[in-house]
């Protein structure tokens, strides 16, 4: 570690140290995105609504602590999670090991594949690097779609936006071949009068784990293992008692969990 | 009067000592070289061979693409000006209601909405455009950055353009017109020329705030300087993306600055006593 790091690191450490002391009697402050439905979004009355925000509430619940939850954009989330201005970023961040050098996270809480959406009169065929040779994709940048895309279909154009809705939009408009995304995140655009110009083409196989990670966790801020330990109990709580399938259902027809870790 | 005036222009003698105000002007000096070295010393510390290596070709490319869309949107706004600046002083009322909503328009909004309703807006009116033949012009993010730019800059090049001319005493026009100059003539051989020097330091000033302004079109999948910072930001996770990018822009608007400058004192030597 270099010497003004550790410098700005140790004093950071002791000032978040002394607020999460603080925070963790009053309140907890939850970081999400509020761009990627149905996990999480913003009303249009400014509140934010999901699978995530339920998720987090109910972690909350169980740990017995009043959580508030704070908007952000997704380029900035870890960087603002560093610099304290909340304590956990519960917005269907995957765990991947880029991410684990910046921040801790805790056990996956749900784990969703990718798929590729095109236009409903598209002529692809598949979804391999062969069938999307010079087509343009769609991807919302900083996320594991993006970081597959960019070293998967390398004879075609990636094209980064800043969050899911941009790149649909271009997808509608007719600039895109085709987008990635979270499967789920697809699906619910898809049911929507916006997305009936579309449809999903198929699920990218093999999806490594390298790339996309164990699934979606919960971001701290390095060293706060008190904080992760806690949240994975709340986890494995709110699995065991039937609070994670109640909210599930809310959301989906399916298990967003995945194999049992 | 002259001695008077001699000794008005005199500056008052230092005060000795460390008055309260030297104290803080040195304070204030002490804590903006601290943070200077501070990033320095950052840079230093957080020098990294393999970071470099990876995204330094990516940077040169969107400095490549950065300063291609600012010329090309200057020169194409420069074009647009000129009729719009004819329409701001035109007595017609119709021309320069219009050139005035137009200019109204472009400098009350911010560039990023603009940008917004150039490359989503318009993308939205696909079918129409792919009547009338312009889509394919539309279809690129680059091209939508060069058209929004162009509209924007357009309206201040055209009130720098027409506060220049203005700025031309009548008198000329008078003296000209007595020599029996016509109107082009006039403009071309007398007004311009004395114009465009009252007119050099705001499109200097134009000209950087487009370069500074153009890292918007990264938000519009154009991977300029900016957008290749965000994308090597989003691979590393690592602050200094930032800060490099920063430091480029840093350097392109102080040699645009010096050159404007330097343009300045070859073209006002006849004003300089």
């Amino acid at each position: 570690m270099r010497i003004a790091l550790r410098i700005a690191l140790a004093a950071s450490a002791a000032l978040l140290t002394l607020s999460v002391a603080q925070a963790q009697e009053k309140t907890l402050r939850i970081g999400t995105e509020g761009a990627y439905p149905p996990f999480n979004n913003l009303t249009s009355d400014g509140k934010l609504v999901g699978f995530d925000i339920d998720i987090a509430q109910a972690l909350c619940d169980q740990m017995k602590v009043k959580c508030t939850f704070v908007a952000q954009d997704w380029d900035g989330i870890i960087p603002a999670l560093q610099a304290g201005k909340f304590d956990a970023i519960v917005a269907s961040m995957s765990i991947t090991p880029e991410r684990k050098e910046k921040v801790d996270f805790t056990h996956k809480y749900y784990n969703t594949p990718s798929a590729l959406a095109v236009p409903k009169d598209s002529t692809l065929k598949g979804v391999t690097k062969e069938d999307l040779a010079g087509k343009t994709v769609g991807v919302a940048t900083t996320t594991t779609h993006f970081n597959y895309a960019s070293k998967t279909y390398t004879d075609s154009t990636v094209k980064g936006y800043p969050s899911s809705p941009e790149e649909q939009a271009d997808l509608a408009n007719g600039r895109l071949d085709a987008i990635e995304d979270d499967i789920v995140v697809l699906q619910q655009w898809l049911d929507t009068p916006d997305g009936a110009c579309c449809k999903i083409l198929g699920q990218p196989s093999p999806q490594p784990v390298e790339i996309f990670g164990p699934g979606a966790g919960i971001a701290v801020r390095k060293g706060e293992t008190d904080l992760v330990n806690k949240l994975n109990e709340a986890i494995d709580a709110i699995r065991a008692n039937g609070k994670y399938k109640e909210i599930n259902d809310k959301y989906f027809k399916f298990d967003v969990y995945g194999a049992e870790s | 009067m002259s001695a008077t005036a001699i000794l008005v222009e005199r500056p008052p003698p230092r005060a000795r000592g460390w008055p309260r105000r030297r104290i803080v002007g040195y304070a204030l000096v002490c804590l903006w070289i601290a943070f200077g070295l501070g990033i320095v010393s950052y840079l230093v510390f957080a020098w990294n061979a393999a970071f470099f290596a990876k995204y330094a070709p990516a940077y040169l490319q969107g400095l490549g693409v950065t300063l291609s869309l600012v010329a090309i949107s200057m020169v194409v706004g420069a074009v647009m000006s000129v009729p719009v600046a004819y329409g701001r002083m035109s007595r017609n009322r119709i021309l320069s209601g219009l050139a005035y909503c137009y200019v109204y328009f472009f400098r009350g909004t911010p560039l990023l909405v603009q940008t917004f309703l150039v490359y989503y807006g318009l993308g939205s009116f696909r079918p129409e455009l792919q009547t009338i033949g312009l889509w394919d012009f539309f279809k690129d993010a680059f091209n939508c950055g060069v058209f929004a730019f162009a509209l924007n800059t357009a309206a201040y090049q055209a009130e720098i353009l027409r506060g220049a001319i203005e700025s031309v005493p009548k008198g000329q026009w008078e003296g000209a017109a007595s020599l029996g100059l016509h109107k082009l003539q006039t403009l071309r051989k007398i007004i311009l020329p004395q114009a465009l020097v009252v007119a050099l330091r705001p499109y200097g000033n134009e000209l950087i705030l487009m370069v500074k302004a153009s890292a918007i079109v990264a938000i519009i999948t154009v991977y300029d300087l900016m957008g290749n910072a965000k994308l090597a930001f989003a691979n590393s996770f690592d602050v200094q993306a930032y800060i490099w990018v920063a430091l480029v822009y840093l350097v392109m608007v102080e040699l645009l600055r010096h050159a404007i400058e330097w343009i300045e004192r070859r073209i006002t030597i006849h004003l300089k006593r």
